[in-house]
């Protein structure tokens, strides 16, 4: 297979800067993007994935120089040659999401006002925002149509603001284990991981980066996130209330539990690939996200009646950060407004994330339901 | 387009297919695994939607390109606005459902019309076992026990008539049928079909719409 380039895009300087949902503008404005499979001569080929929360926009496949035991994109097994969104057929993109930090323009982007990293000076960026600068992107890429817009979590949240902001384009679109807006208790988890964050010293009110930055504070946030990812099911089959290299309690408070080491090492992992700022603009665009009181979705999902996309919702049994009910909750919002949609909730015990691991039923789903559009 | 539509599609399908405008929006409730659906995208080229509440199922009719909906039938039913649907089909269902009465009644608020079809419980033969043996009935229709069937209503041809009547709607057509050859073939029987027939088939409409 051949190798993928991350490739970046610039727009929005100033006096063209992106005007965002906060009032606010922004500029110039870098998203970093990848593609995968060839975009046909009539343009409709293409599916464009949205990443979640925490991902990138290395999708799938490997970059060119990269060690050898360097894992593949974070869908590689959904996306490739022949697989469920087949890049023989489809021409993919995938964007870094606005205010992230895996190369497309966040807080720890450098402030062209103060050729320093913007820290707090970052304005608050939307879901709407994030999906206008994708649209940006695409405008640039001269895309009109798209034949997809598939997506996870706060992936599938720029999803659905897709089909609402610019219904025109979209074919069809596949939220999966995804909500039309945040609960009280995916806010409050939320809420929780950014003041571990804050609460650490050396976040020092987001200006931390020509230091070491809040360390501590970030992997107690991720420790959070990791939890609402999984499910009890999940950490009670794959920890219990095993000890980790001991045969007895230590009697003093470091890890005794497999599960409280598996936390600390997501923990570490995390701090060493994220930025501290990044998860608390991004959880913050996650909280805001709200499908019906959106000031361009008015009528939110109403407004979709003159063009008919065509939707296959996706939630996971054990998902207890976006359970099933607020799945349904969308199913039946899109019913009202007579759209083409599809339900399925796959059994599954792996929570949230289970989108992420493979698994061929979500494989087959998505690709029958690519394979089955009519294209006008 | 993906889904492939099977070659023999059961015989009281058959007759319901052949009750469907090309182009028609369409409902299927109880989908299975699409057979219906499939047929009447490829040959009457409608928009159609299924339900069905078995994960599997509704998973292999997306898979196979279908749009449906996995749920429960009566609580899916009451977010589609009034007349969304062009006909609504109820196959071989109506004698598992708790209140039929309220959900022949969303029916015919979604869809213009509805097709019902159900298992004749006044055939001969299960007359005949009731009467000579004096157990419950079973027959290749409604092939349970008494203890564990999902069949919960016992209906006949006459039933069906008279409850039409008495809740308001008024029966544009039925078709009372034989089927044997594990369903696939079958004949239309138009002599005593209360007590010949193994299924009956009506297409209503509400009469006050």
């Amino acid at each position: 297979m051949s190798h993928v380039t991350k490739n970046k895009f610039t727009y929005g300087s100033p006096p063209n800067e992106q005007l965002l949902e906060s009032g606010l503008k922004l500029g110039p404005i870098t998203i970093a993007y990848e593609t995968l499979g060839e975009l046909n001569e009539s343009k409709d080929n293409v599916i464009l994935i949205c990443h979640a929360f925490t991902g990138d926009s290395h999708v799938a496949g490997h970059y060119e120089k990269e060690p050898e035991d360097t894992p593949p994109g974070w869908w590689d097994f959904m996306v490739g040659p022949e697989k469920g969104i087949d890049t023989n057929r489809y021409f993919v993109i995938c964007c870094n999401i606005l205010g992230s930090c895996m190369g497309s323009t966040g807080p720890a982007s450098i402030n062209p006002a103060t050729n320093k990293p913007y820290g707090l000076d970052f304005p608050m960026v939307t879901i709407g925002d994030m999906v206008n600068s994708q649209k940006h992107l695409l405008d640039h890429l001269g895309i009109k149509k798209l034949r997809s817009v598939i997506g996870g979590s706060i992936g599938g949240m720029q999803v659905l603001e897709w089909c609402i902001r610019y219904p025109e384009m979209v074919t069809s679109a596949i939220p999966i284990a995804t909500t039309m807006r945040h609960s009280a208790l995916a806010i409050a988890f939320n809420e929780v991981a950014r003041q571990a964050i804050m609460a650490d010293p050396d976040w020092n009110n987001g200006d931390y980066y020509n230091d070491a930055g809040p360390h501590h504070g970030l992997a107690v946030a991720r420790m959070i996130g990791h939890v609402t990812y999984l499910s009890d099911e999940a950490m009670r089959r794959k920890f219990g209330r095993q000890l980790q290299d001991k045969e007895d309690f230590s009697f003093n408070f470091g890890v005794d539990f497999q599960v409280e080491s598996y936390l600390h090492h997501q923990g570490t992992k995390f701090v060493k690939r994220f930025d501290a700022n990044s998860v608390l603009y991004l959880t913050k665009a996650g909280d805001y996200f709200d499908l019906k009181s959106s000031e361009h979705t008015d009528e939110s999902l109403h407004d979709l009646r003159d063009n008919r996309s065509k939707f296959l919702i996706i939630s996971y049994t054990s998902d207890w950060l976006y359970p099933t009910y607020q799945a349904r909750e969308l199913v039946q919002g899109l019913k009202r407004s007579r759209q083409d949609v599809s339900f399925c909730e796959i059994e599954a015990d792996c929570g949230h994330d289970a989108f992420l691991i493979q698994d061929k039923r979500l494989t087959k789903l998505i690709k029958g339901f690519l394979d089955g559009l009519t294209i006008s | 387009m993906a889904s492939q539509s099977p070659k023999h599609l059961r015989f009281d399908l058959m007759i319901i297919a052949s009750w469907i405008k090309p182009g028609a929006r369409i409902l299927d409730l109880g989908c299975g695994h699409g057979d219906l659906l499939a047929y009447l995208k490829e040959h009457k080229q409608i928009q159609g939607t299924g339900i069905e509440q078995n994960k599997e199922k509704a998973a292999a009719c997306i898979e196979r390109g279908l749009s449906v909906l996995q749920g429960d039938i009566k609580e899916e039913v009451d977010d589609y606005p009034d007349a969304a649907f062009d006909v609504v089909i109820l196959s071989q269902t109506l004698q598992q459902v708790y209140q039929p009465d309220v959900l022949l009644k969303s029916l015919s608020r979604i869809g213009k019309q509805v097709i019902v079809s159900f298992p004749n419980f006044s055939h001969y033969r299960i007359r005949l076992q009731l009467f000579l043996k004096g157990q419950a009935p079973k027959s290749r229709q409604l092939p349970f026990s008494w203890y564990d069937t999902p069949n919960i209503r016992v209906i006949t041809l006459a039933d069906f008539r008279k409850f039409s009547k008495d809740v308001g709607y008024t029966i544009v057509k039925e078709c009372a049928i034989n089927t044997h050859d594990q369903e696939k073939s079958g004949r239309i029987v138009t002599l005593f079909s209360n007590l010949r027939a193994t299924y009956g088939i009506f297409l209503i409409e509400n009469e006050t719409p």
